[in-house]
């Protein structure tokens, strides 16, 4: 359950969506982490790109690995610009107990930034500037150096 | 011919290349100087797999992507 919008993401609502979409599903456990665009260094917002076909995979993958403890996985995010104070990216875990679905969205998230394809840039007025120095080089890169 | 694709921040159009191996593509890259930083922290991918080793044989219809350091979020 990988949901890509362009633009900023209508929190309250992908969060009510979720909650409906499992409300019988018998989990005990809804645990939700929100991103939000942060004033910081002048930015007026961010922006992202999205390699798609491998953030299927990798989404996929950690589908499998949720299932295999009686979970699943949501996720939401942005594609193109996002301004100051809205959010690009909302993932949540359903679990049985609390216990799986609070270490499960916290090894999802921290491995989304390390690994997910999508590349974030800093809107500073006409421009869009590669955020390098805040960015991951993925498992394995330097591979042709 | 092989289709590679410079994916995100990297402003390069596509090419296609008669290699049979992930070393060829290694060789004809290092010769492109606005490559050269993007060597050191590119991940790659064949099929939209990630892969770890240049000795990957490539056939024709191959597609490769070099994927820069990521942030989602």
């Amino acid at each position: 359950m990988l949901y890509l919008y362009d633009g900023p993401l209508n929190v309250a609502t992908i969060l009510k969506e979720w909650y409906e979409q499992e409300a019988s599903s018998n989990y005990g456990a809804y645990i939700s982490f929100v991103g939000t665009v942060r004033s910081e260094d002048n930015i007026e917002g961010l922006s992202f790109d999205i390699y798609e076909p491998i953030l299927n995979s990798w989404f996929d993958a950690w589908q499998k690995k949720a299932a295999a403890k009686g979970a699943i996985i949501k996720m939401a995010h942005s594609r193109g610009d996002v301004m100051l104070h809205e959010s690009s990216y909302i993932a949540a875990v359903f679990s049985p107990k609390r216990r799986v679905a609070l270490e499960l969205i916290d090894e999802f998230v921290e491995d989304f930034k390390a690994s997910a394809p999508i590349w974030k840039y800093d809107l500073r007025g006409e421009k869009r500037v590669y955020a390098l120095e805040r960015s991951t080089a993925i498992k394995g890169s330097g591979l042709l150096k | 011919m092989v289709r590679v694709e410079f994916l995100g921040p990297i402003q390069k159009e596509p090419l296609m290349l008669e290699i049979t191996n992930l070393k060829e593509l290694a060789s004809i890259l290092q010769e492109d100087e606005s490559m050269k930083e993007w060597l050191e922290n590119c991940a790659v991918a064949v099929n939209d797999m990630l892969v770890c080793s240049r000795e990957i044989e490539l056939k024709d219809g191959d597609r490769v992507a070099l994927l820069p350091p990521v942030c989602g979020g």
